[in-house]
């Protein structure tokens, strides 16, 4: 592996300093979404030098989040004109609540994908860790905060199982996480027929109910947007201006005040949408709590992952394992760590599923929700070769197949179209990043 | 045997820096074979060192010894004048030994400063110092006079093979190394980077570090080396300031491991190339 790559840098002919592709940081290294990419010749400290900068960027194929954004928006557009339902406040908040589902699997994936490995079982894990937690919560009347802590053990430590396996028997991933997603649809049979109520375990947990039912009042929401973009605004501006008095070049003022900007108008508008009224018989109006859930991970995750040693030893463990090793990293631990947090995420998203469907039942198809994991993450520019991938991009991701799940939906098309659509959408995903990195990094 | 092991005068250092690391009688055997075979070498402080040799001399199996991947079977290893152990790679490390090997060890996917910084990031409030590391490489890449690239914010596998090898040197010395291992550094280049990367070898031979690189290229060796050292069959056959060869004889050493002219060399008098 090492080798490989070092063949292919020095050998591959490249053309002198001059003309190097990708100057820069890139949206998709380590850089949290949080951060900005700053600088590469000391020019781009103007705007106008920073425009250039993005342009080249975007033309040498490192163009970061943008491509899954368009199309996200061109998928909006299709539906919108196919059905005005599709941006009514109902339907939106309903995709969202969807969405968070495939956006919380995405990145449990996420942890993984980035060392090169992958977790097949997710989907079953989350059933269990939904089945864990309604079996604490209603069968033995526990608080809803032990139910939910039990699940996320139970799927983190299995997530650590398939680390263990994987990096101690050296198996590959793939296999093991097959055998694990049969093996836990076995648990997951197991233990909700075990429970004696039918096939079925109901949450009764008025709480965990409202994880995804539940709405914050409108207050709250605003308060809730506002701290968040104020926070975002607060952290970007405070490290560029860190980085402007040591001399290091940041970006320029005006490119983070749009950042800033487009994120408040972004906010603005989800919390205007869920605070309208979508209730059919009563009023239902307010930002869902699940929303916080899927954002309070995603800042979480993203800064695990961006901003610690153990992040960037995942980084490096992905594109090169023999480096990282000689470099005095840990490749059992780190790998260890990633397992596990593949796992417990993954928990996260059954309790979230668990609370959408108001019970769990022994039919949840978790082999159609761990392609739909794993087509989220890479969606979103995530590589399944390792070494590349964001939290922010499972959260793309997983917004591009619930609009595609929510809009066929609402055609009324058959499931088969919206698996046929799923599956043209990944396609094109890898195509496009396939074909504009062609060329210009030697993964 | 070693045909210039009893020439040396032991503790003489050859030339005005003292010696460094001290290999004395130091063998490598894997089962039977024998690839090293009671090698005496002195690699002198801020001296660079070429270790020159035919394919399956023992040039590798050398330096992996020095760098902690491989115990030898025999002998003595000084560092300093003092006797040490070199048994892991952290050991090494910690005496301030770093090796540059040839697929150099980067991660394409990291940028200039994530990789010089790979495994001893600095942390400020246990987060990553972003700030601090970046200009501490720029300062290292500005001491080394590598001007070439445009930004330590590049990734690394958008760089040119001259700069890589540069990034994968910073790296090792940046961390307060005092001897730099380059195992085949110019191998993979073209002309011009290999130009580049000679003249960071001569960099850091000038700020005091000791360098042993190891090449094929006998130009690159006589641009470069103050010292010579030849490998043979796992021998030893000589080493001594560059001044006391000439191609012909670096050559006839390398492939046969005689010299026509071969007096007792390598020892202390000669000091010419100093």
């Amino acid at each position: 592996m090492a080798l490989d790559e070092n063949q292919s840098g020095p050998g591959g002919g490249r053309s002198p300093d001059s003309d190097i592709p990708g100057t820069a940081t890139v949206e998709d290294e380590v850089d949290t979404q949080v951060s900005s990419s700053p600088d590469a010749a000391d020019a781009t400290d103007s705007l106008g030098g920073y425009i250039r900068l993005i342009g080249k960027r975007v033309r040498s194929g490192e163009s970061g989040v943008l491509p899954v954004l368009g199309g996200l928006i061109l998928l909006v557009i299709i539906f919108q004109i196919q059905d005005t339902v599709f941006l009514s406040a109902g339907n939106l908040v309903n995709l969202l609540v969807q969405g968070s589902v495939f956006v919380l699997l995405g990145m449990a994936e996420i942890w993984v994908l980035v060392l090169g490995e992958i977790d097949l079982s997710v989907g079953y894990v989350a059933g269990i860790g939904g089945t864990v937690t309604a079996i604490l919560s209603t069968t033995h009347g526990l608080p809803w905060y032990v139910a939910v802590a039990g699940g996320m053990v139970a799927t983190g430590l299995i997530g650590a199982l398939w680390g263990v396996l994987v990096i101690r028997l050296r198996l590959p991933s793939f296999v093991v996480t097959l055998a694990g997603l049969l093996g836990m649809e076995g648990v997951l049979l197991y233990l909700v027929n075990a429970n004696g109520t039918g096939g079925t375990i109901r949450i009764t947990s008025s709480v965990l109910l409202d994880i995804a039912n539940g709405n914050m009042s409108n207050i709250a929401g605003w308060i809730v947007m506002i701290l968040t973009v104020a926070g975002f605004g607060a952290i970007t501006v405070l490290r560029d201006r860190h980085r402007r008095v040591n001399g290091l070049v940041a970006p320029p003022l005006p490119i983070t005040a749009v950042k800033v900007a487009v994120m408040a108008a972004a906010g603005v508008v989800l919390v205007l949408v869920c605070n309208t009224d979508r209730g059919v018989l009563v009023p239902v109006q307010g930002v869902p709590w699940v929303v916080l859930v899927v954002l309070g991970f995603l800042a979480l995750w993203s800064f695990l992952l961006g901003r610690t040693r153990f992040g960037r030893y995942l980084y490096a463990i992905g594109n090169n394992a023999e480096a990282a090793r000689r470099a005095g990293i840990s490749l059992g631990w780190n790998k260890l760590w990633a397992f596990t947090l593949t796992g417990l995420t993954s928990g996260v998203a059954g309790v979230v599923y668990a609370s959408r469907l108001g019970s769990i039942s022994n039919n949840i198809d978790g082999g159609t929700l761990v392609l739909y994991a794993v087509a989220s993450a890479v969606i979103g520019g995530a590589s399944l070769f390792g070494g590349r991938g964001k939290m922010v991009y499972a959260l793309l991701g997983g917004l591009v197949i619930a609009t595609i799940y929510n809009g066929m939906g609402l055609l009324g098309l058959a499931a088969s179209y919206q698996y046929m659509v799923t599956a043209l959408v990944l396609l094109a995903a890898v195509t496009i990043d396939s074909l504009a990195r062609r060329g210009t990094t030697s993964t | 045997m070693s045909v210039v092991a009893e020439d040396r005068e032991t503790g003489g250092p050859p030339g005005p820096g003292q010696v460094l690391l001290g290999l004395r009688g130091i063998s490598k055997h894997f089962g039977p074979v024998r690839a090293l075979n009671h090698v005496d070498l002195d690699v002198p402080e801020g001296q660079i060192t070429a270790l020159v040799g035919d394919n399956g001399a023992g040039k590798s199996t050398l330096i992996k010894t020095i760098s902690g991947i491989w115990a030898p079977t025999n002998g003595e290893i000084t560092w300093d004048g003092a006797p040490v152990q070199i048994r892991t790679p952290k050991e090494a490390d910690q005496l301030g030994i770093a090796t540059v090997y040839q697929d150099l060890a980067l991660c394409d996917n990291l940028d200039i400063v994530q990789n010089m910084f790979l495994g001893h990031e600095l942390l400020s409030h246990r987060l990553l110092n972003e700030t601090g590391m970046e200009l501490a490489a720029k300062k290292t890449l500005a001491d080394l006079s590598v001007t070439t690239v445009q930004s330590v914010r590049q990734l690394v596998g958008s760089l040119s093979g001259g700069q890589r090898q540069s990034v994968a040197v910073a790296r090792a010395v940046m961390r307060d190394a005092r001897l730099v291992i380059m195992d085949e550094p110019t191998a993979a280049l073209g002309v011009s980077q290999t130009a580049q990367v000679l003249d960071l070898i001569k960099t850091i031979g000038s700020q005091g570090i000791s360098v042993i690189v190891i090449s094929h290229n006998l130009n690159d060796v006589f641009e470069v080396a103050d010292r010579l050292a030849v490998l043979y069959l796992g021998r030893l056959v000589s080493s001594g300031p560059i001044g006391d060869y000439d191609r012909q004889r670096a050559v006839e050493l390398i492939t046969t491991g005689t010299s026509g002219s071969d007096p007792a060399v390598g020892h202390g008098p000669t000091v010419t190339g100093d």
